[in-house]
């Protein structure tokens, strides 16, 4: 009897560990590896791949490139921030200030615009920004200006889709911490006399940090692997580390230094991911949950 | 403040206005395409010269409609069959993720579990160039070894379906993962206790309370897919999905068909939305 049970759990084990090591192994750790040894790797003159460091050193030593990386960390960072300060008085209204039956009406408006995807939403936007977009047009027609203003393609239009597409990641942690929250510490410390910004920064923002850096985690992951809003809303001058990546991948074919610029992003984003989990004493494993 | 707090008139108006003001700027994008769908004009944006439903039925050469333009609708049959694999493959394999991760014990657990996380982490253009590269070097050495040319291996359908599988799995894991939480483990227990064995219990009990997670997840997992651009403009074949073809076409030629093709879209996830909305309102 034993022995009949203990085979059947193994069984079962292997059935379940099996297809999760093919998923794992071959979509993941072997990708990831190939990446890497890829980016150490040039052509010389015969046509065979060597060894070389020349993919990073091109990194290091042509301006455009480190800066692009720099400005696409600077820019996501501050994304992140914004998307903070937008989305969590949002996320407090939907989980604490509304009824339950307007929250669940105002969630479904939430998540429509995350499901369309990305590229229908930027396009949106190209549509609404343009000099001869919607907005222009109806502060035209109202007269409160003669000539369009010069929205689209600039950082400003790249900053709102990079928001646009991100900020819901931040809405929907911090609202599933805050929806466990009591509210009679809320009322508590109403009744002793604080006041709403000692509420705010005291009780409200330590209890939501655990959704807050998911939130910043999804929202600095997304926009830093960003291509579409860069792309489509920046302008000459908004250039993103991605399109550096895309550029060597599908325009000048330049695979090995592809290589090196994607492994430099996943460096770069894993360490300030990483960072937010140490500073905030969480675990990745939460960040999902 | 809250619900059960009373708060000056002024605080309410102000926190009011700024939620109207989000969601005006969360709807904006939405409602101006929806609406400029339907614009009598050959420009995507204003004036507005007049109703017409020519962006979706027209099938002139100067003015080709949505559903007279082949390729656009060849795109949108292959976003369709592509979502249907990637969810299916996503949903076998997250939900055993699920099962192994929350019921087994076994080495080095936590390392695996950490890699199954990690897609939620690494920016889809990253996962997009690793398949890429993986996937051109197996496929030369095949090529070089056998002397045979496998379309797997080089940007095609089915490498798009393992690229947006290999993230799709995760987030089928994540939710499928949150409901086992709640599973009540002695009904399992139970089953094994009447000579049931663990294969049969994972089976009758286990996955049929699993049942309504796993079917969100195959939805999630179908709209993850229908939606990608950053993975799988790297992988990509002969035969475009329906966001690299809008991608290429408002990079190169913008006609109001994007319109159209962006209010279905909206129109068909909205639809979505409601019922889901209303499902959950009457399970309640």
């Amino acid at each position: 009897m034993m022995l009949n049970n203990k085979k059947s759990f193994n069984v079962t084990f292997y059935l379940l560990i099996v297809p999760v090591l093919i998923w794992v192994i071959f979509m993941i750790v072997i990708p990831h590896a190939e990446l890497f040894i890829s980016s150490f790797q040039v052509e010389d003159d015969n046509g065979d791949m060597i060894f070389s460091f020349a993919n990073y050193i091109e990194f290091f030593t042509q301006k455009i490139y480190w800066l692009t990386f720099v400005k696409t960390a600077a820019y996501s960072i501050g994304v992140t921030l914004l998307a903070f300060i937008i989305a969590f008085p949002i996320a407090f209204y939907l989980s604490k200030v509304t009824s339950k039956k307007n929250a669940a009406f105002l969630m479904l408006l939430l998540l429509i615009p995350l499901w369309v995807g990305e590229l229908v939403t930027v396009y949106g936007w190209m549509v609404l920004l343009g000099d001869h977009g919607v907005i222009n047009h109806f502060l035209m027609t109202i007269g409160i200006i003669n000539e369009p203003i010069n929205m689209l393609y600039t950082n400003f239009s790249m900053v709102v889709g990079l928001l646009y597409m991100s900020m819901l990641f931040m809405v929907i942690p911090v609202m599933s911490t805050l929806q466990s929250m009591d509210d009679s510490l809320i009322e508590a410390a109403c009744d002793l006399g604080a006041s709403k910004w000692d509420i705010f920064t005291k009780i409200i923002i330590p209890y939501s940090m655990p959704g807050i850096t998911s939130g910043a985690i999804i929202v600095f992951m997304l926009v830093i692997g960003d291509y579409l809003a860069p792309n489509l809303l920046g302008g000459k001058n908004s250039l993103w580390f991605t399109e550096q990546i895309y550029n060597d991948f599908l325009q000048t074919f330049n695979w090995n230094e592809g290589a090196a610029f994607g492994f430099l992003l996943l460096m770069l984003s894993s360490g300030i991911i990483w960072l937010a989990l140490k500073l905030s004493g969480q675990k990745l494993e939460k960040v999902g949950a | 403040m809250i619900r059960s707090l009373p708060s000056s008139p002024l605080y309410r108006i102000g926190y009011g206005v700024y939620v109207f003001l989000f969601f005006t700027f969360l709807l904006m994008p939405l409602l101006a395409i929806s609406v400029l769908a339907f614009n009598d004009s050959n420009f995507i944006s204003l004036p507005w010269n007049g109703f017409t439903t020519d962006w979706f039925f027209s099938a002139a050469d100067k003015r080709q409609g949505l559903f007279a333009d082949e390729e656009l609708i060849a795109s949108i049959f292959t976003s369709i069959s592509t979502g249907f694999f990637v969810a299916l493959l996503s949903t076998l394999v997250g939900t055993l993720a699920a099962l192994l991760f929350e019921e087994e014990q076994f080495r080095l657990k936590g390392l695996l579990y950490f890699l199954a996380l990690a897609p939620l982490v690494i920016p889809g253009v990253i996962l997009g160039i690793s398949l890429l590269l993986t996937a051109t070097s197996v496929g030369n050495h095949i090529e070089d070894t056998f002397g045979l040319d496998v379309e797997l291996f080089r940007p095609s359908y089915w490498l798009v379906v393992l690229g947006q599988f290999s993230f799709g799995a995760t987030y089928v894991m994540l939710l499928v993962s949150a409901r086992l939480k709640k599973f009540d483990r002695t009904l399992e227990e139970a089953a094994l206790s009447l000579k049931a064995t663990r294969l049969e219990a994972i089976w009758y009990v286990t996955l049929p309370f699993l049942q309504p997670a796993i079917m969100g997840a195959f939805v999630v997992a179908f709209i993850l897919s229908f939606s990608n651009i950053n993975t799988t403009i790297f992988l990509i074949g002969s035969d475009p999905t329906l966001p690299i073809d809008l991608y290429s076409r408002i990079r190169f030629s913008s006609t109001p068909v994007l319109n159209a093709a962006s209010f279905l879209i909206v129109l068909t996830i909205s639809g979505f939305a409601i019922i889901n909305f209303f499902a959950n309102r009457s399970n309640k």
